[in-house]
């Protein structure tokens, strides 16, 4: 803009047409960015869905080895009551050496539930093994189907292509048996 | 096929000769309302009393569906208190593991439950005339909040020659002079929290200012946006008129 | 080509592959020639591509939010109201971009009027304009149906009903149009899926608006042909600089409308979701569509209602031939520059007599406004044979530069000294 075609001006002249040219294409390009944000912003989760960020779910129902999938801001969330078995499986490991070393305690709020998101850490494939049947891998957990991820009964990555353990969303118990995830 | 079209057709003359029919409402009183002109605001404590009103009178009969607890944030309201407001209500879930409706107490992101549950169940309950939601009340009517306030005051004996037909009340504001809608307000219908005495035109003043909020939740923010916006672009367009001016200034 | 001169490496590679940087500068830029003489009535081109660029924009993020569907329509839109970030925002300037856009092309197309910017050769260029015009008013119309309204709804089965007019087929074709017996969510469905399309086809036409606009280049307001250097300035910087102040004019009335009084244009009717059994005691269309209205409603024949109606603006494309006037330019042509006048008034009075019942007054008043209107177009061609038109300067350089002649040059170029 400013190397316009018309013929020179000196001096002040110059000066003050360069800085109406520079005010003008400041301002235009500041109005511009200031409006564009609207219309990215549109896109970000709007507020009805920001309301929905939080999930309470009775455990009183389930019973010991027992896995029950509830939904959380649109993810399963995978709940396992764990038996005394399984526990002492993922205790019984040794933490160094794991791809994602994390120890089962620190995984946990109280060692009989297991609360995560089922969400494989690979490519976001729902890993088997919540309802009988189901494959639950070379590790007694969960075993992802779309690249062959195991994951043991702590849901930490064991085998496979996935780069991390299963996430832990955050959540509390309200009660005993009552748990509030969000 | 031609019945159709001829329904239709009928519908676009009878459209034209209603227009004539329809004898207008009495001229609304005007309203000083806060939140008009530009830099116009919604008054929290008005708003406040008009949601109680509302909850108290006239949610018996109207939802107001497009609105949800948490949204009463913007009256001023804490979470905390949302909460239990939200939680006096009981909502339908649901279906649950056995494939059944259940009622639970509602959670702040629950909108507010329309008292009835479909518009024919809310037409056979009131005569024929199922009451409208009143979430876009305020936008959905010529004159928005001052037809509502006017509305609800206008409610008078008839004039001798009128006549009234059965079961339908007068009123000097609504179109036709005839509503289905009985006089909801009288004086002390509710019992103000903050303490402020509730006459009818108190009442009707504050729930038409609150129907104004629920219609336009975000009168506020484009006010406040619309002024810098506009400044913005006044300077702008000064800057954009002196460079034009530079601009041509070799011409001649 | 403009002989585009830069020493940057980059821009000079891409030119060399792929000319566009020259191309965008013969087209907007220094290497499009211009009459020096242009006045602010030439602006409003510019602007209404401003409002097809917003009005797409903001479409295409309302898009991803709305759901065409009867049952979920209404409230998608109260959503955006509502819940979606900025989604007030968006939808206000949509709405509000479509008056707008309406509002800046009639006064483009008022100015072509005036001055005669028809006239040969530029005919094509008038021609496409109307095609525009005709893909905006089917875009609007469908777009006004989408949130689903009282108005929405009892708007397109009115419109779409004037299709049964036709003779024996046109049950038929009102049917196909519908997807069913009554508008219905076929309907809606497909007028969503068209409402995203047509403004891509009003930009393809759009283009060729400009690509004939660039053959013979900007009429102006002398209505003579710009001949020589003298009676021509580049586009850029001299109308760059004109279009961006008329930009900034646009905006500060836009924004005050959208910040301000978002529901001025609206019927309040259409904040009632659509109810299939009860029409709304008033219904009328978009403003824009006020003066077809009137027409449509002039006339008590139902076939010859609608052929008049569509004939009002189908005319305008035969325009070039009916006015056949060597003069272009209303300020040389005393008796013309009248009836443009008493035409314009004539197209308000139909505008304002669109909003009102087809009662008394206001049906006689519609229909001699009606006729009125067919009957310009005729005064007009009789007018190019008796009319005897002022003399023209003979080049712009001299009306502008010397002044004097037969239009005072600094009122009638309209621009600052």
């Amino acid at each position: 803009m400013a190397h316009s075609a018309s013929p020179t001006h000196s001096g002040d002249g110059e000066t003050r047409r360069d800085f109406l040219y520079l005010a003008a294409a400041g301002f235009g390009a500041l109005g511009t960015a200031v409006a564009v944000w609207p219309l990215i912003d549109s896109m970000n989760p709007s507020a009805e869905v920001l309301a929905l960020s939080s999930t309470e779910v009775d455990l009183a129902p389930i019973e010991v080895g027992q896995r029950i999938t509830v939904v959380w801001r649109g993810k399963p969330i995978f709940i396992d009551r764990r038996s005394q078995e399984a526990i002492d499986a993922a205790r019984a490991v040794s933490v160094e050496d794991l791809p994602d070393p994390q120890a089962d305690e620190d995984r946990v709020q109280k060692a009989e539930w297991l609360v995560m998101i089922g969400i494989c850490t690979h490519l976001g494939c729902i890993p088997k093994g919540q309802t009988a049947g189901d494959p639950r891998g070379e590790f007694g957990g969960w075993f992802c189907p779309c690249h062959g991820s195991h994951y043991d009964t702590a849901g930490r990555i064991r085998k496979g292509p996935a780069p991390k353990n299963l996430f832990i969303p955050p959540y509390e118990f309200t009660a005993d048996t009552a748990l509030f995830i969000g | 096929m031609k019945t159709l079209t001829a329904a239709a057709l009928a519908a676009v003359i009878a459209l034209g000769a209603g227009q004539a029919a329809a004898a207008e409402g009495a001229a609304l009183p005007k309203y000083d309302w806060s939140f008009s002109g530009v830099f116009g605001k919604f008054d929290r404590a008005e708003l406040q009393r008009g949601l109680q009103v509302y909850r108290e009178v006239c949610s018996a009969c109207h939802g107001l569906k497009y609105v949800a607890f948490r949204n009463l944030e913007a009256l001023g309201y804490s979470e905390d208190e949302i909460k239990e407001m939200s939680a006096e209500y009981s909502v339908v879930d649901g279906p649950d593991d056995e494939g059944e409706m259940f009622e639970r107490a509602g959670r702040p992101s629950d909108y507010f439950p329309s008292p009835f549950p479909n518009d024919k169940a809310a037409a056979a309950a009131n005569n024929g005339a199922a009451p409208p939601d009143l979430s876009l009340m305020a936008k959905a009517r010529p004159g928005g909040p001052d037809h509502i306030r006017g509305l609800l005051l206008g409610y008078e004996d008839p004039p001798a020659e009128f006549e009234a037909l059965e079961g339908l009340s007068y009123n000097l504001y609504f179109p036709g002079n005839q509503i289905a809608m009985a006089a909801p307000l009288f004086d002390e219908a509710v019992e103000y929290a903050d303490g402020t005495e509730a006459t009818t035109e108190q009442m009707a003043t504050d729930v038409a200012s609150f129907l104004m909020w629920t219609a336009e939740p975000y009168l506020e923010e484009r006010h406040s946006m619309g002024v810098k916006v506009v400044l913005f672009l006044l300077v702008f367009t000064g800057i954009l008129y002196a460079a034009k001016r530079k601009v041509w200034s070799d011409l001649h | 080509m403009s002989g585009l001169k830069t020493n940057n490496a980059v821009i000079r590679w891409i030119e060399y592959r792929l000319p566009i940087f020259s191309f965008l500068d013969d087209a907007v830029g220094s290497g499009y020639p211009t009459p020096r003489n242009l006045n602010y009535w030439w602006n409003f081109g510019s602007l209404a591509g401003l409002a097809l660029v917003i009005l797409m924009l903001t479409g295409i993020m309302l898009a991803m939010q709305y759901t065409p569907h009867v049952i979920f329509a209404f409230d998608s839109v109260e959503r955006i109201m509502r819940d979606v970030n900025s989604g007030w925002l968006l939808r206000y300037i949509h709405m509000n971009g479509g008056s707008f856009f309406f509002i800046v092309v009639y006064i483009h197309i008022f100015r072509g009027l005036y001055y005669g910017s028809y006239k040969a050769p530029r005919e094509l260029l008038w021609i496409l304009g109307v095609v525009i015009l005709l893909l905006m008013m089917a875009t609007a119309f469908m777009g006004y149906v989408l949130p689903w309204g009282q108005m929405s709804f009892w708007g397109a089965t009115v419109i779409t009903n004037l299709f049964s007019a036709i003779p024996l087929i046109g049950e038929s074709i009102v049917t196909w149009l519908w997807g069913g017996f009554a508008v219905d969510n076929p309907t809606l469905n497909r007028f969503y899926a068209l409402h995203y399309l047509l403004p891509f086809v009003i930009v393809g036409a759009v283009v060729l608006h400009i690509w004939a606009l660039h053959r013979f280049g900007s009429s102006n307001p002398l209505g003579i042909e710009a001949n020589g250097p003298q009676d021509k300035i580049p586009f850029h910087p001299y109308y760059t600089a004109k279009d961006a102040f008329g930009v900034g004019v646009f905006l500060v009335l836009f924004a005050a409308i959208v910040f301000f009084a978002p529901n001025l244009f609206g019927e309040p009717d259409n904040y009632i979701p659509a109810n299939p059994l009860s029409t709304p005691a008033h219904i009328v269309p978009e403003w824009y569509f006020l003066p077809y209205y009137a027409i449509l409603r002039a006339i008590p024949d139902k076939l010859l209602g609608v052929v008049a109606m569509f004939g009002s603006i189908l005319i305008l494309f035969v325009l070039p031939w009916i006015d056949r006037s060597p003069v272009r330019s209303a300020k040389f042509r005393p008796i013309y520059k009248q009836f443009f006048w008493i035409f314009l008034a004539d197209c308000i009075v139909l505008g304002y007599i669109g909003a009102k019942p087809p009662e008394g007054i206001f049906l006689i008043v519609g229909r001699l406004a009606t006729a009125y209107y067919f009957l310009h177009f005729f005064i007009i061609f009789v007018l190019s044979y008796v009319e005897r038109p002022r003399p023209l300067p003979s080049s712009i350089g001299e009306a502008v530069l010397k002044g004097g002649g037969a239009a005072p040059p600094a009122a009638m170029a309209g621009e600052k000294a």
